[in-house]
C-alpha cells in the first residue's frame, strides 16, 4: 500500500511517500517561508527523485487538524486537488495523533503540545501498548495548566514534543509533578511519514473519505462565531 | 469540438463565492457554477473571512466537479487551469490557489494565475463577441472602484480609483444605516424604485487635479448626518427617498467620470464590470449617457457581474494565449495590483 502524506498544520511543512513498511521519501522543512509556496514544490521534488507515478498512490493522507487554520487549509486543499485529479481517496489524520506516532513503542505517556495561541495548546495523551498506539485522552484545545494536572493525576513518566514545548517549557517546570522529558529534534515536530504510517492503519480499517467530502477539523470555531454565540448567550 | 479549441477550467474563491467554470476559446462559457455563502454572512452583517475560507474548502471539489459535468468534459479535455490569486481575502484565495495548483500538478495541466479585477473586466467578452480592446471600463464592486483603460488583452492602465470606500462598500454602509441589512446593493436598488431620487440633495465629491478619482466616504457621512438630523428633529425618515437619492448621487458621479474618460481618451467604447454593475439604476443611467453621446455601451448580464469563475476563465484564456504560466509556488496575493504583474 502506497500513501502520499502531507502535513502543513504548524510551522513545519512536510511531505512523505510511504510504501508498505518502507519510507520512500520524506521532505520536512521548518523555516519561515509560507506553506503555500513550499508544500507543492516539495512534493514535486521528492516525487521526481523517486520517479513516483502519482497514479500508483493508493490514498492521500493529510494532517487534518488541529493546527493553524490557514496551514490546515493549504494541506487540505492540496490533498483535495490531488484526490480530485487522481481519483484517489483521502485519509483524514488527526494532527496530534500523528505527532504521538513519532514516538513509536514509547511506553511512557506521550503528550504532544501544539501552540494554539490564546494561552492554549492543542494536545492529547497517548502511549504505546504492544506496539499499538493507545489514545488515553483525545486531542483537544486546552490550557497548559489543565493538561499538566491531568498528566500529574496519571502518575506516570511523560515525554513532551511539539512546537508548544519552547513556548511552555518554563511553565511546565513548575507545573509538572511527575518525571518528564522532551523528545529530541529528530522526532519532536510534525512529520508526514508519521501521518502516512497512521494512514495505512486507517485505510486497512476502511476509514477513508472522498476528496469532495474532506474538510479540516479545526477543533475551534472562528472568532466571529464565538463572539456571536457569546452575545446570544448573554441575551438569554 | 474543433481540434484547435482551447478549454480552460477556472476557479474563483477570492471572497464569499466558491466558483468554477469551463470556458472555450475565451468567449464561450460551457459551464458556470457558483456556490454562494451570502446567507451565512448575513448573520454577521458582512463577509467574515475565516467563515468564508472554511466554506470554500467544504465546497470547492463539488463545485469543480459540477462545472466539469455541466460542460460535459473531464479534466483530460482541459488545456489549462486558471485561478484567481488576488486581490481578495488571503485565506479565501489560498483555498482556490492550493486546489488549482494540486490539480495542475496531478493532471499535468498548465497553471495560469488571474487577477480578480481583470476577470471582472473580461466578463464583458462573454456576451459581446464584437468587443475588443481598446476600451474604457468602469469596475465597481464591494471592494473596488476603478476606472480603467483597457489597451489590449491583459494590458491595463488605471485612470482613476476611489480614495476611500469602494462604491459597493458605501451601498453596504448606507443600507445598514437605514436598516436594510446585508448585502446593501440589491436592497437599495430595490427600495429606490419606490423613492424619489430628487428628494434629498447629497454631495458629490470632486477631487482636485484627479478628475477620474472617486470618494464615497463623504457621501456616506452625509447620509448618516441626514438620518441623525431627522432623528434629532423628530422628523420621519422616508427610507425609499434616502435610498433613491443616495443611489442617484453615486450613479451620477460614476457616469460623469466614465463619460469624461471616454471623451478624453477618444475611445468610443465603454464597458462596466463588477458586482455594482448589476445595479439597475446604474446600468440604465450609463446606457442613457452612452446613447446621448454616441458611445457603444457594454455590460455583462448580472450573473457575470457578481463574482464568478467564467470571467476568470476568459481572462485566463488571454493570459494563456500570451504564454503566461505560473509555477507550483504560486501564492495568494491579497493586494495584487492591476496591471502590475
Amino acid at each position: 500500500m502506497k500513501i502520499l502524506a502531507l502535513d502543513s498544520s504548524g510551522l513545519v511543512a512536510s511531505v512523505a511517500i510511504v510504501s508498505d513498511d518502507t519510507l520512500l521519501a520524506e521532505y520536512t522543512v521548518n523555516y519561515k517561508k509560507t506553506h503555500s509556496q513550499t508544500l507543492l514544490p516539495m512534493l514535486d521534488e521528492v516525487a521526481k527523485m523517486i520517479e513516483l507515478d502519482l497514479n500508483s498512490v493508493d490514498a492521500i493522507a493529510v494532517a487534518a487538524g488541529p493546527g493553524s487554520f490557514t496551514g490546515l487549509r493549504i494541506g487540505s486543499a492540496t490533498a483535495k486537488g490531488l484526490g480530485l485529479a487522481l481519483g484517489k481517496p483521502l485519509v483524514h489524520i488527526p494532527t496530534v495523533d500523528a505527532l504521538a506516532c513519532n514516538l513509536y513503542g514509547c511506553g511512557s505517556l506521550i503528550c504532544p503540545l501544539m501552540d494554539a495561541r490564546r494561552s492554549q495548546v492543542y494536545t492529547g495523551i497517548y502511549t504505546f501498548e504492544d506496539g499499538e498506539l493507545r489514545i488515553i485522552k483525545e486531542q483537544s484545545p486546552m490550557a497548559v495548566e489543565q493538561i499538566a494536572e491531568e498528566l500529574n493525576a496519571l502518575g506516570r513518566e511523560v515525554v513532551f514534543l511539539g512546537d508548544g514545548v519552547p513556548v511552555y517549557r518554563e511553565m511546565l517546570s513548575t507545573l509538572m509533578k511527575v518525571p518528564y522529558r522532551y523528545a529530541p529534534a529528530n522526532m519532536n515536530r510534525q512529520r508526514a511519514a508519521s501521518v502516512a504510517v497512521l494512514a495505512q492503519q486507517y485505510v486497512k480499517a476502511g476509514k477513508t473519505e472522498t476528496a469532495a467530502e474532506h474538510a479540516p477539523d479545526y477543533l475551534r470555531l472562528s472568532q466571529a462565531e464565538r463572539e456571536r454565540a457569546k452575545a446570544q448567550k448573554e441575551e438569554r | 469540438m474543433e481540434k484547435n479549441d482551447i478549454l480552460i477550467l477556472a476557479i474563483e474563491s477570492s471572497c464569499d463565492e466558491t466558483a468554477a467554470a469551463v470556458v472555450r476559446n475565451g468567449r464561450e462559457v460551457l459551464s458556470n457554477i457558483i456556490s454562494s455563502q451570502i446567507e451565512l454572512h448575513k448573520l454577521y452583517g458582512g463577509v467574515v473571512p475565516e467563515i468564508a475560507s472554511r466554506k470554500h474548502i467544504e465546497k470547492i471539489n463539488q463545485v469543480i466537479e459540477e462545472a466539469l459535468d455541466a460542460a460535459g468534459k473531464t479534466l483530460s479535455d482541459m488545456d489549462a487551469i486558471a485561478v484567481t490569486y488576488g486581490p481578495g481575502l488571503v485565506g479565501a484565495l489560498l483555498v482556490g490557489v492550493a486546489e488549482a495548483k494540486a490539480i495542475s500538478y496531478a493532471a499535468g495541466l498548465p497553471l495560469v494565475g488571474v487577477h480578480h479585477i481583470e476577470g471582472h473586466i473580461s466578463a464583458n467578452y462573454i456576451e459581446n463577441p464584437d468587443l475588443e480592446p481598446p476600451f474604457i471600463c468602469l469596475v465597481v464592486s464591494g471592494g473596488h472602484t476603478h476606472l480603467v483603460r483597457v489597451d489590449d488583452y491583459g494590458t491595463y492602465e488605471i485612470l482613476g480609483r476611489t480614495r476611500d470606500d469602494a462604491a459597493g462598500e458605501a451601498f453596504d454602509k448606507v443600507a445598514r444605516a437605514i436598516g436594510l441589512g446585508y448585502p446593501g446593493g440589491p436592497k437599495i436598488d430595490k427600495l429606490s424604485r419606490e423613492g424619489n431620487p430628487q428628494a434629498i440633495r447629497f454631495p458629490k465629491a470632486k477631487i482636485e487635479d484627479a478628475p477620474y478619482d472617486f470618494s464615497f466616504s463623504g457621501l456616506k457621512s452625509a447620509v448618516l448626518n441626514y438620518l441623525n438630523g431627522c432623528r434629532m428633529k423628530g422628523e420621519p425618515v422616508i427610507e425609499a427617498d434616502v435610498a433613491a437619492s443616495f443611489q442617484k448621487a453615486v450613479t451620477d458621479v460614476l457616469v460623469e467620470h466614465a463619460m469624461l474618460a471616454v471623451k478624453e481618451s477618444g475611445l468610443n467604447k465603454l464597458a462596466i464590470a463588477g458586482g455594482v454593475a448589476s445595479n439597475g439604476t446604474l446600468r440604465a443611467a450609463m446606457e442613457e449617457a452612452c446613447r446621448e453621446n454616441g458611445v457603444r455601451f457594454y455590460r455583462p448580464s448580472p450573473i457575470f457581474c457578481t463574482d464568478n469563475a467564467a470571467m476568470i476563465g476568459v481572462a485566463g484564456y488571454y493570459e494563456y494565449q500570451k504564454g503566461v504560466r505560473h509555477g507550483l509556488d504560486l501564492n495568494a496575493v491579497p493586494n495584487l495590483k492591476l496591471g502590475e504583474r
